[in-house]
């Protein structure tokens, strides 16, 4: 296992799709490379701050506009 | 590449609580002709919806048009919808092919999801640094976001879908694969790139040494 093996499947290993050998090198390999672990560790990192990120509110004449489309929607199906 | 002793990493990501759960229940009321429920699912996923539509129109314009489409389609397609998968993810799948159409009608030869890149780079990071413990409690939330939504906006629209819905909508490689039309290695390809070339751009501003 080198740097370049650990690259190509760092998403399998964050995503914990690989089988128990693969694993095992792999975390075999960072144990011993600290590069490797930092970019595991701030991939990792990136997909955390982005899955946990709150959209921004809505700004409130799109949240009108949106609103009004659906009442206008549901009317006309409703008649 | 150095050496030096760590314990290994081992969790995944953390997972948002998109998905509450009373959603079975509202969409069942809606169903039944409830329109607060519908109202009360539109209000829970405005602002995920919009943000989707923004992010793979990169226009606001357009994002909103897409975003009222995606509700309207939904409401009129809430008899067909099954349950076979959750309700949100069916209103993501929405979104996608309404906010796809859009951008195809703007940039017609721009975007094309199911060609194989090759972007010839070399995937190795190079320059490597820690970033340290909670690099983005040092951004106010206003600053976080603009940061995130210029490093995700300067991605390649084909890496930039993926992306969202992967690891921001929570969406399987499978349900990705299906929503754009491509194949799961494709879709897995598209996903690592993605996420290498975001660490990289989010790397000069969390990095240890930018610790003033």
């Amino acid at each position: 296992m080198n740097c370049r093996s650990i690259v190509k499947e760092l998403s399998n290993y964050l995503d914990e799709s690989l089988d128990i050998t693969l694993k095992d090198s792999i975390e075999q390999h960072l144990t011993n490379c600290e590069d490797c672990r930092i970019v595991v560790d701030t991939t990792k990192k990136t997909i955390q701050i982005y899955c946990n990120s709150e959209p921004a509110p809505l700004p409130e004449d799109t949240r009108s506009r949106l609103h009004e489309a659906l009442v206008k929607h549901l009317r006309r199906v409703r008649a | 590449m150095s050496t030096s002793k760590a314990n290994p990493l081992e969790a995944r990501p953390i997972p948002s609580q998109v998905v509450r759960d009373d959603e079975p229940v509202l969409v069942a009321a809606a169903k039944g002709g409830e329109i607060s429920a519908f109202e009360t699912l539109v209000s829970r996923y405005e602002r995920k919806i919009f943000r989707l539509a923004q992010n793979i129109t990169q226009n606001r314009e357009d994002a909103e048009d897409v975003m009222q489409e995606s509700f309207l389609k939904a409401y009129e397609h809430l008899s067909g919808f099954q349950g076979n998968s959750r309700f949100y993810t069916w209103l993501v799948r929405i979104t996608v092919n309404q906010a796809l159409m859009k951008l195809r009608r703007r940039r017609p030869n721009v975007v094309s999801l199911d060609e194989e890149l090759d972007t010839g780079e070399e995937l190795v990071p190079r320059e490597v640094e820690d970033w340290g413990p909670s690099p983005e409690d040092r951004y106010k939330q206003n600053q976080l976001g603009e940061i995130l939504s210029s490093a995700i906006g300067d991605l390649d629209p084909s890496f930039r879908i993926v992306f969202q819905l992967r690891d921001i909508e929570e969406l399987s490689t499978e349900e990705t694969a299906e929503a754009l039309g491509l194949s799961v290695p494709a879709v897995k390809s598209r996903l690592l790139r993605a996420r290498l070339k975001l660490r990289q751009k989010l790397d000069k501003y969390f990095r240890r040494s930018e610790i003033s």
